[in-house]
Parts: structure tokens; C-alpha cells; sequence
């Protein structure tokens, strides 16, 4: 078309680029940007690659990255949500292929209507696939479906040195493999073959069990893997170590009626008063949850309460005030139990912990690449409001918990971990580097390897 | 958008064969999603086949019935033969039109050069009007259908910062205005939509391109107006109706000193 592509070939205005604000899900750091590249087609992205100095973009999605993996302070991002076509679906199979910026969201309006769902979902549908595979995000079907990059056939990678690169089990497998958990860092992902999961309708048979100790809750997790396809524990942070929480298990449903989804859901207008979540309020909160489901109950439910609760709620992230909010997650292995008990401990006297407590005991497939986060043992998920040095100081204090219990932290959670921390979760991490594309760098890379 | 314009302007019957010109433009894309969605029948004309192929396997994927594409530059009128050709070859009893090409230059090019001015107001106004004469005629002739094209709100007024544009825009409002009173006649519908700034790639260089409308939010309002009997001339955001209907009103002496 003639007005687009003359529009962007156009010469900017020569006044200065206005500084851009971009902020990840957790809102803080709080970074500004040179530049925000939005390429609407893949053809474009070529020209946005050679035009770059080296070290001086990287890909960003929906920004649902809580810390400062997605960003790329005082440098340039590519905004790849515009990159959002399906290109092409074998009916028989379930293969899927689309470019990088389509949602996850938009995967599942289009395709679970003919019985076919995500072979792996993370906690909102609001990612995209580019950014699905560059964190390797895992879903609570981890112990029998692995991570959402064990499902991704085949890459096409847009490379500053060396164009569009095809990655698959046979050609490159090492740059898959790089660029699956790659937190985009080898390149922009130009389209994605991922293979959808069958499945019979929108519903999910759950069954919610209460527990009362972390044993019960390996002994109910380990009981239920077998039987169940998704499994996720919600945790009462305030509990310490008289853990108490709600162990939910669920598997797709032969039910198959319709689910009216509203389109639009109500939305946080602004960031609410930083206050507002304070010890009280979260610790209420925590045992009504917990009252509230006390009961053993089976129901079925649709598949977008039982995956996505809080995406009913849009922006809900600005209910941690303007300041934002922390999300830890970290794996302890199973061996280390003492450890996470006191893990637990420690966040349960701090009082500083919110409602969202998730734990998870993670499967023993081997990981679907090079700096994949999960692996055996158990996770746990928890969000911290910023209060500054005092939070910072708590989340060291658990740093030092998990580094010496031989865990490791979730790179696209976190916004503060340390060299270290990240040396001991992720060892391997120097090989990976042969694998970076010249022109990318991202805020978060380049604070845990001291890079410039 | 309220339930009083939904029961008092009825559908006339489901849009089925929409022709797109300019398929791959930032609003038109989005267009195209939501009537794919309704399973129509779609003609694709944009200039690039890469591109196109890519529209294509999407919305089939999203549930249009049939898209067909034509790769073409619309910019050229010669060329506005053999596509029109295509198009009625290939898609004889299309119902519905809807022109969504156009470029937003950076004005300074315009007054400086008089080889940019002529370009923007070929390819915004000069191309459009002339496109847009081949298929009235076939319109008129079935006695039937719709035919709508993207303007702007930039044409209601001159601005000392976008003239030029506004000036191709303006002539394209009007040109359909005239249009519309001929096409009555035969029972032809034609929709001038006037968008406020919209966040697509053509108006990403422009200051505070985050604080412009969602494209999604202007395609729903193009598509109610393409199914609908009203309104002739569509303001989207609607509040743009207002806004403008006020900017109109501000005496010259005092417009001329404004510098937006």
C-alpha cells in the first residue's frame, strides 16, 4: 500500500525522538527509552536491524514481563505486536503457524472455538508468542507438557548478521534451543510453529483441596500428576511455617457447552494509593481465600477462570500504587525442604507479602533450552509491593535462602537479582552468549552478567 | 454504540463481498479482522504480494469465507483499469467498497517542493477520486451496494500544520459528498469516514502518537456504519463529530493565528 510504506520510508521529524516511557508489568524499574520501533510487517524488521548500532535493541511484546528482561533503558525496543498474523493451521494436526507478536489470546479466540487449546499456558493470555518462547514460559501442566518451548517446531529468527535464519531439530537446533528462554536476545522471532493440543471444549473439571502442611501438599501433588493434567497450589503467605493453602487440580472437561465471554472486562482506571495493600488488608484477604474455599469441591469451570483469574481484572497490576510491585519466583529442589519452609518463614515475618502466593512442584523434563528456568523442585511465586530498601533488602534475604539451597530465580520476574544469583541459576549461561545477536542487549542482561 | 442508534437504524442484510483497497493501511487491517469474523467474502488490492499473502492465511484463519488479493499500486492511475478489470472478473457481484489508502507526509516536504505536494494530493485525492469513478459507475449500473472511503477529520479545516494533507482530504469529502447525492438516485450507498488521529504506522512519528485512538475502536465503528443505513457521514471517535463541529465554528481571524 502506498501510504504506509511511504509513511515509515519518510524521513522522521527532525526534532529530537521524544524520550518513550515504557514500563514492564511490575512497574518498576521505571526506564524511558530512545526509541520504539513498530514494525507492522516482517519484511520491515530487516532495515530496523541494519540501522541499529551494535548492542542497542531488543524485542518487546505485551510487556508482561514483571522486571527488566522486556527492557532496554536509554536504548531502543522493537514493539512486535504488530507482527500479529496467523499463517497458516493444519486442521488434522494442530499445527500452528504465526508470526511473533499474535497473543495468546488471540490464539485461543480463534482456535478454541474448534476444540483445539495451548499446549502450554502461562498465568495470563496476554503474551505474546514471541515473548512465550523467549522466556520459556511454563504453565501448570509443567510436570507433563514441560514448557511452553517443547512444544515450538520451528523458528524463523530475523538476525542482524546473517538475515532470517530457519531454526528446527535439524537446521540450527543449537540457535532453537539459544533462542527458546533466549529472553530475546538472538534476534526477533519473525513466525513460530507451535503445535496445538486437542482438547473437548472450553471447560475444566477442578477439584480444590485444602492442606495444611507442605508435606500434604507434595503428598497431594505427587498423588495427583498422574491423574491430573494441571496442578497449581495457592499458598497464605502470612502462614509461615504452619503453611496452609488451596491445592487445585484440574483436567479439560467432557462438558462442552458454550462460555459467553465478555470481551471487556472492568479496568484499573490509575494506579490506586500505594496503602491500600498493606499487611492487613493482604493477611484478610489471604484467610478469606482460604476460608472460602476450606471445603473439598469439585466443579467445572470455564477455562479463563480456572487459567487467567486475574486477567478478568485489566491492569490489575496498578493496585500495588505508583511505586509498582516485585514479583519473586524461585525453585528450590524437593531435597532442600527445609529451606522453603523457611523461605516461608521469612516472608511470613516480614508481613510484607501480598495475596498472590502460587506454588508448584515443577516435572523432570528436560528443559526445552539453553537458559530455561524450570526444573525439578518446588516454585514458588509471590508478589511484593515496592516499598523501596526495605523490600529490596527482604527479596536479598531470600536470594541468599535460594542460593544456598542450590535454587535458582525467573529471569522474566525478576527486576534486582544479583550477578551471583544468576551465575548460580543459571551456570551455563556463558555458553549461551556465542548465540546473542550483535545488536541486541536488553536492561536485564546487561545488569546480571556486569555487561556494558 | 448506543442502544437507541442500534434499534433506529436497522441492518439492511449482513455485508458479504467487501473489496478493499489499501488492504494492508493500519486501519484497514483491523477492518478486515472484524469482518473476517463475520465470515465475508473479502478482495484484498494492495501493493505488496508478501504482504498479502500474509493478510490472506490470516483472515481465513479467523474465519473469512474467501479472500481473494490483487497486487497493485493504487497510487497509479494507470493501473486503476486493470485492477478495477480483476476486480470484476474475479468478484463480479462485490457489495461493498471501501477505499482505505492514503499517505501522511511530513508537510515542511510540501512546501518546500512542489513535486511532494503533487504527490500527496495524486495519491490522497487525484487516485482516490479517479478509483473510486470506475466503481460508482459499476454500482450505479447494479443498482445496489455501498461505496466508502477513509478521509479525515484533517479535511474539515485548514490547518497551518497539515494543509496539504487536509486540503487531498478535504477534496475527497467532498468529491463523495456529490458522489453520495448522485449514487442516491440509483440506491447506492456512499459513507464518508472522517477518523480523529488513529494509532497506525502512517501517524507513529507524529507527538503523542500513544494518546491517538485504538484502531480497533475505529474499525468497529466502520464496520456498524458499513451494515447500517446511517450515518452518511461517519465521525470516529464519535467525539470528533463535536470536536470539529466546534473547530468550524472558530471565526478566521481567529483560526489563522492558531497554530495547531
Amino acid at each position: 500500500m502506498p501510504g504506509q510504506s511511504a509513511a515509515t520510508r519518510r524521513k522522521q521529524p527532525a526534532a529530537p525522538q521524544p524520550t518513550e516511557r515504557i514500563l514492564s508489568w511490575g512497574r518498576y524499574p521505571k526506564t524511558a527509552h530512545h526509541q520504539v520501533h513498530k514494525p507492522a510487517w516482517n519484511d520491515q524488521v530487516p532495515e530496523i536491524l541494519n540501522a541499529a548500532v551494535l548492542g542497542s535493541l531488543l524485542p518487546y511484546g505485551l510487556g508482561r514481563s514483571y522486571g527488566d528482561s522486556c527492557l532496554n533503558a536509554g536504548r531502543e525496543l522493537i514493539d512486535c505486536r504488530r507482527l500479529n498474523r496467523i499463517l497458516g493451521f493444519d486442521e488434522s494436526t494442530g499445527m500452528l503457524s504465526c508470526e511473533s507478536g499474535v497473543s495468546l489470546s488471540d490464539i485461543l479466540d480463534v482456535f478454541l472455538p474448534r476444540g483445539w487449546f495451548l499446549p502450554v499456558t502461562p498465568g495470563t493470555r496476554f503474551v505474546t508468542v514471541g515473548g512465550a518462547i523467549a522466556n520459556d514460559v511454563h504453565g501448570k501442566n509443567h510436570h507433563g507438557a514441560g514448557t511452553f518451548g517443547a512444544h515450538v517446531r520451528e523458528i524463523g529468527l530475523h538476525r542482524s548478521n546473517d538475515g532470517l535464519v530457519i531454526c528446527n531439530s535439524k537446521e540450527n537446533p543449537d540457535m532453537l534451543r539459544a533462542t527458546i528462554g533466549g529472553l530475546g536476545l538472538t534476534g526477533v522471532i519473525a513466525w513460530a510453529d507451535i503445535q496445538l493440543k486437542r482438547v473437548r471444549g472450553p471447560w475444566i473439571d477442578v477439584e480444590s483441596i485444602p492442606f495444611q502442611s507442605l508435606k500434604s501438599f507434595l503428598d497431594l501433588s505427587r498423588g495427583s500428576d498422574g491423574r491430573f493434567e494441571y496442578t497449581v497450589a495457592w499458598l497464605d503467605c502470612f502462614a509461615g511455617r504452619n503453611t496452609r493453602g488451596i491445592f487445585f487440580r484440574g483436567n479439560h472437561s467432557a462438558y462442552s457447552g458454550k462460555i459467553i465471554r465478555s470481551k471487556r472486562g472492568p479496568k484499573l482506571p490509575f494506579a490506586l494509593p500505594g496503602w491500600l495493600l498493606n499487611r492487613y488488608t493482604s493477611k484478610a484477604f489471604n484467610t478469606a481465600y482460604y476460608r472460602a474455599h476450606a471445603a473439598r469441591r469439585r466443579s467445572a469451570v470455564p477455562c479463563d477462570s480456572f487459567f487467567y483469574p486475574l486477567d478478568s481484572i485489566r491492569q490489575w497490576n496498578l493496585l500495588y500504587g505508583k511505586n509498582g510491585f516485585l514479583q519473586y519466583q524461585c525453585v528450590i529442589p524437593e531435597s532442600n525442604f527445609e529451606a522453603f519452609e523457611e523461605l516461608l518463614d521469612r516472608i511470613a515475618h516480614s508481613g510484607m507479602g501480598s495475596f498472590l502466593g502460587v506454588l508448584k512442584q515443577f516435572g523432570s523434563a528436560p528443559p526445552a533450552g539453553m537458559l530455561s528456568f524450570p526444573r525439578p523442585g518446588l516454585t514458588l511465586a509471590l508478589d511484593f509491593a515496592m516499598r523501596g530498601e526495605r523490600t529490596l533488602q527482604l527479596l536479598r534475604s531470600l536470594d541468599q535462602i535460594v542460593l544456598e539451597s542450590g535454587g535458582a530465580l525467573y529471569p522474566a520476574k525478576d527486576a534486582r537479582m544479583s550477578p551471583a544469583l544468576f551465575e548460580a541459576s543459571f551456570p551455563q549461561w556463558r555458553s549461551f552468549v556465542p548465540f546473542i545477536d550483535p545488536k541486541m542487549s536488553s536492561s536485564f542482561w546487561r545488569r546480571v552478567t556486569e555487561a556494558q | 454504540m448506543t442502544v437507541t442508534t442500534d434499534s433506529s437504524t436497522p441492518r439492511i442484510k449482513p455485508l458479504q463481498k467487501i473489496v478493499v483497497l489499501g488492504a494492508t493501511s493500519g486501519i484497514a487491517l483491523e477492518v478486515q479482522r472484524q469482518l473476517a469474523q463475520q465470515e465475508c467474502e473479502l478482495l484484498l488490492v494492495a501493493r505488496s504480494p508478501q504482504r498479502l499473502a500474509a493478510l490472506q492465511s490470516d483472515l481465513l484463519a479467523r474465519g473469512a469465507k474467501h479472500v481473494l488479493t490483487c497486487a497493485a499500486n493504487l497510487a497509479s492511475i494507470p493501473h486503476h483499469a486493470g485492477i478495477f478489470d480483476f476486480v470484476r472478473r474475479s468478484f463480479p457481484d462485490f457489495d461493498t467498497v471501501l477505499l482505505a489508502y492514503g499517505t501522511m507526509h511530513d508537510q515542511k516536504d510540501s512546501e518546500d517542493s512542489v513535486d511532494a505536494l503533487l504527490d500527496e494530493l495524486n495519491v490522497n485525492f487525484v487516485s482516490a477520486s479517479a478509483l473510486l469513478t470506475l466503481f460508482a459507475a459499476d454500482l450505479e449500473q447494479r443498482r445496489t451496494g455501498c461505496l466508502a472511503a477513509i478521509t479525515s477529520v484533517a479535511g474539515d479545516r485548514g490547518r497551518r500544520s497539515n494543509y496539504v494533507y487536509g486540503s487531498a482530504k478535504g477534496a475527497l469529502s467532498l468529491f463523495l459528498q456529490g458522489l453520495r447525492s448522485r449514487l442516491h438516485l440509483a440506491g447506492v450507498r456512499v459513507i464518508t469516514i472522517k477518523p480523529g488521529p488513529v494509532q497506525t504506522p502512517m501517524t507513529d512519528h507524529l507527538p503523542n502518537a500513544a494518546r491517538f485512538a485504538d484502531p480497533e475502536q475505529v474499525a468497529r465503528d466502520i464496520v456498524r456504519a458499513l451494515e447500517r443505513r446511517s450515518p452518511d457521514v461517519l465521525y470516529t471517535p464519535r467525539i470528533w463529530r463535536y470536536v470539529m463541529a466546534a473547530v468550524e465554528h472558530i471565526p478566521e481571524g481567529i483560526f489563522k493565528r492558531l497554530s495547531f
